[in-house]
């Protein structure tokens, strides 16, 4: 009997109606006072960010159970909603930091009273050999930490046990926030290193299945495929206790019974639902609804340079002329997210990114494009979307489809299968037209630039080469946005964009989350995962 | 038949079975790999480089030549191996220990209700051919398998839980008020009778309802159908009319000899129809968040994770060739006949 008492024991007595199966009862409601259910559609498979193969949704672990240095502030959204901020980075870990006055490391002095969930303190050491570890185990953790300038293990220095610094590779305003990610995450390392073996120094194997951070929730249990149970940090010095004690995430693959779970009031927040159940819930009572624009995201029609037709300026323009947009927004989107059609002018009138491109439906201007072109009577492309992004890649591009063959570019849609979309179209960048989904995790016009518009670089998947843009991005991307030249840089930058139009922007998606009305804390943050550090149930 | 002789003849079954394993092996190590993509990349995530990549490649062991990669594989096997999961992070047979008890679970008792009532369905359509009984059975059957499950299943949801409120929330095997019972034959609702825990046997027998409930729904035309079809021809064979001649009762005459002789057929079936259940309700899986093999299986091959397809394939082969094995043993049990090894 008493192992069930696990969760039981507070709520006994609300319980009992649970005893008999077919008994109408609400589970959220049963559920002790203190406990936040979540339901997600994704699964997670590990606990350890760093690990090779660990998915998104799993990242939702760094920010719930562990630490880092710095962290981003939080605003309220014109709607009331909360959302992180990138503008403002405050302490975590770290009570303070400077820049040494030669400019070339960063001095961050760890707070005291900080420690991890088992009672020791955090110290430098510690922080050190997290760092070290994130930049060493290679994969997409060591990419990440490549964009905040932060490479290799000798950069990082235990000064002592509360002092520690980085050494600065270059100056740039990437470092700071790129520490603020859910990647350099603080481990104790006192309690991994126990664990550590020769042939896996870096404790992967224990890290994978147990937390051992500061965060303001441990893992109390996890059932891979199943779910993930958060159990409330009370040690945690890094922000204000959550208001729950435990939180239960559970895994639904179906959209349809995550919604009838939500509805029913059955659990708390369902996490990231689609643009059509966000419309339709919206209109509930018991239900909210928070979209947050993802930032430093578009949904874009990429037309690719390697297909010759598209390397004519004149075409891409004729393109991003013959899209429905206003249709598309409408049917894909739901309405949900911000439009990036109809911008006023071919000149940037500031540096707001995402902004609108100066493009918008009208059929008799691309004509007289093509026209001037020598595909005057049209061409045949392929148009490729990715199956798993299916939901609103597919009627965009049927909308697109229909569009086009307006001004006599026929094509025929072909749908790649997720696991092959990377390679065909990341990797060796050959689909002639396609949709593409990028979004940058900090929030900066260049960084977007640097992964999309350069030469080679990842999502660049329109192989778009222009050396002036290169230049830009490679000067604006370390300095401060607080610099007089950074403004006429971005500004140059997005003109570029707007006329040779590599990548035609449909519009800016939206996280959606559909939560009960007693839960309080939901924070939209950049990695579109789950933040439960600010939770909190009205009436409990 | 002597009980020793029973157990060789078993023995040497399973010994047959070995090849055709082997083959299984040989055939979904080649297939996997001849798929495209490349989960090096596919798992390096979407910031990954080069050199990450390779990296990742460098990791899995993908980067040596096939036929060397297959020998490891094949040592692993040998050594009870089944290789670790890249996208669950689990070892395969972990995992496939912890899911395949929920599907087995899940199928055993959709099969049971899908029998309690598609061979009364079955053998009442066959007495009375043509009539009422025959129509609503056709009815039902076709009903039940041209429905889709899911759409079965998302119907039965939307009904005795969303609008009735009578089945508990969807959410897999056991509410999140209840925790698993310790593990001694996987089955949630037989573990906790087990450990002596009612209220956790009631409430994994609630959860379970539903979802066996859209199976049952699905698998009830092939052994309603079977049982139909093999009734009437044992019913109009010589021996049962002599049986009535002779002046036995009806009942005796139904359930002593037309129904055992035709049951062989439903047997077939039932095998058939469990091994393809237990495997492709994977849409089942999904509407009700269950824990099964099914939606592991496709999640990794979706993917390409070359260990778990493989261990998903393989001990399906295993299992379809135990149930074979089982069914034989059966068939010799019912129909005295009927010999292990002719």
């Amino acid at each position: 009997m008493d192992r069930r008492n696990f969760i039981k024991a507070a709520g006994a007595t609300a319980l009992s109606a649970n005893v008999l199966p077919f008994l109408k009862f609400s589970t959220a409601e049963a559920a002790p006072a203190g406990t936040a259910v979540v339901v997600i559609g994704q699964t997670l498979n590990s606990l350890d960010l760093h690990r090779k193969g660990t998915n998104r949704p799993s990242y939702q672990i760094s920010v719930n159970c562990y630490d880092r240095l710095v962290s981003f502030g939080t605003k309220k959204m014109p709607d009331g909603s909360l959302s992180y901020d990138y503008s403002v980075i405050q302490p975590d870990l770290a009570e303070s930091w400077e820049l040494t006055p030669d400019g070339k490391s960063l001095v961050f002095k760890l707070r005291k009273d900080a420690v991890f969930s088992d009672g020791s303190p955090v110290t430098a050491a510690d922080v050190k050999w997290s760092l070290d570890r994130a930049v060493s185990l290679g994969g997409f953790p060591t990419v990440q930490m490549k964009a905040g300038s932060l490479e290799k293990p000798e950069q990082f220095v235990a000064v002592d046990d509360k002092t520690f610094r980085i050494d600065l590779l270059r100056p740039s305003k990437l470092t700071l926030p790129d520490l603020a990610v859910p990647v350099p995450f603080i481990i104790n390392s006192k309690v991994a290193k126990k664990h550590a073996t020769k042939d896996d120094p870096w404790a992967t194997e224990y890290l994978h299945r147990n937390t051992a951070g500061s965060g303001a929730y441990k893992v109390a249990r996890w059932d891979p495929g199943q779910q993930l149970v958060y159990e409330r940090n009370d040690k945690w010095t890094s922000g204000p206790l959550p208001g729950v004690k435990r939180v239960i995430v559970r895994e639904v693959p179906s959209g349809a019974t995550r919604r009838a779970l939500i509805e029913r009031g059955d659990v708390d927040l369902s996490f990231g639902v689609s643009d059509k159940d966000a419309k339709e819930l919206a209109a509930k009572d018991n239900v909210s609804v928070v979209g947050t624009p993802i930032e430093n995201c578009l949904y874009c029609l990429c037309p690719n340079l390697a297909f010759e037709p598209f390397q004519d300026k004149k075409v891409r323009q004729a393109v991003a002329f013959a899209v429905p947009y206003e249709e598309i927004f409408k049917v894909a989107a739901y309405g949900q997210g911000v439009p990036m059609w109809g911008g006023k002018s071919a000149s940037p009138a500031d540096i707001v990114w995402p902004q609108p491109f100066p493009y918008m439906t009208d059929y008799e201007k691309a004509k007289a494009l093509l026209a001037e072109t020598k595909y005057k009577t049209g061409f045949e492309v392929p148009f490729s979307i990715n199956l798993s992004l299916a939901s609103w890649m597919e009627p965009a591009a049927l909308l697109i489809q229909e569009g086009l063959a307006k001004v006599g570019i026929k094509t025929t849609i072909e749908k790649i299968p997720g696991a092959n979309w990377r390679s065909q179209a990341l990797v060796e960048k050959k689909l002639p037209l396609h949709l593409e989904n990028f979004g940058g995790w900090l929030n900066y016009p260049d960084y977007y630039f640097f992964w999309a518009y350069l030469k080679g670089h990842l999502f660049n998947s329109s192989n778009y080469d222009n050396p002036e843009v290169t230049k830009l991005v490679g000067e604006a991307l370390h300095m401060e946005v607080s610099d007089p030249a950074y403004e006429p840089k971005i500004k140059r930058l997005l003109e570029i964009a707007f006329d040779d139009v590599p990548r035609i922007p449909l519009w800016q998606p939206t996280l959606n989350s559909a939560m009960g009305k007693s839960l309080t804390g939901y924070e939209y943050w950049f990695h579109r995962q789950l933040d439960a550090r600010k939770f909190g149930k009205a009436g409990a | 038949m002597a009980a020793g002789s029973r157990l060789g003849t078993i023995a040497r079954r399973l010994g047959q079975a070995l090849p055709a394993l082997f083959g299984v092996i040989v055939v979904t190590f080649v297939l996997t790999r001849a798929l495209p993509g490349d989960p090096a990349a596919y798992f390096a995530g979407p910031a990954a480089d080069e050199k990450s990549i390779a990296q990742i490649r460098e990791a899995l062991g993908l980067d040596r030549p096939l036929p060397e990669q297959f020998l490891y594989y094949l040592k692993d096997l040998a050594q009870g191996e089944l290789g670790s999961s890249i996208s669950t992070g689990q070892p395969v047979a972990d995992e496939l220990i912890r899911r395949l008890p929920a599907s087995l679970e899940l199928t055993f008792f959709a099969l049971l209700l899908s029998v309690a009532v598609a061979v009364p369905m079955g053998v009442l359509a066959a007495t009375h051919p043509g009539k009422p009984i025959d129509h609503i059975c056709r009815f039902i059957v076709t009903a039940g398998v041209s429905l889709p499950t899911f759409f079965t299943g998302l119907a039965l949801v939307f009904v005795f839980y969303y609008l009735l409120g009578w089945a508990p929330s969807p959410l897999g095997r056991l509410d999140f008020a209840y925790l698993a019972p310790p593990t001694i034959t996987g089955f949630y609702v037989i573990d906790a009778l087990l450990a002596g825990d009612p209220e956790t046997a009631w409430a994994a027998l609630g959860q379970l309802t539903l979802p066996a409930i859209t199976l049952a729904l699905f698998t009830l035309a092939p052994i309603a159908r079977m049982t139909r079809a093999s009734m009437l021809q044992v019913l109009s064979s010589e021996f049962i009319r002599t049986a009535r001649a002779a002046g036995l009762s009806g009942g005796t005459v139904l359930g002593t000899y037309a129904f055992r002789n035709a049951v062989l057929p439903v047997i077939t079936t039932l095998g058939m129809v469990f091994s393809f259940t237990l495997g492709a309700n994977v849409l089942v899986e999904k509407v009700f968040a269950w824990p099964g093999i099914g939606s592991y299986a496709v999640e990794a091959l979706v993917v390409s994770d070359y260990a778990a397809v493989q261990g998903f394939v393989l001990s399906m082969a295993v299992l379809f060739v135990v149930l074979n094995l089982i069914i034989d043993i059966l068939y010799t049990l019912i129909d005295p006949r009927i010999q292990l090894d002719s």
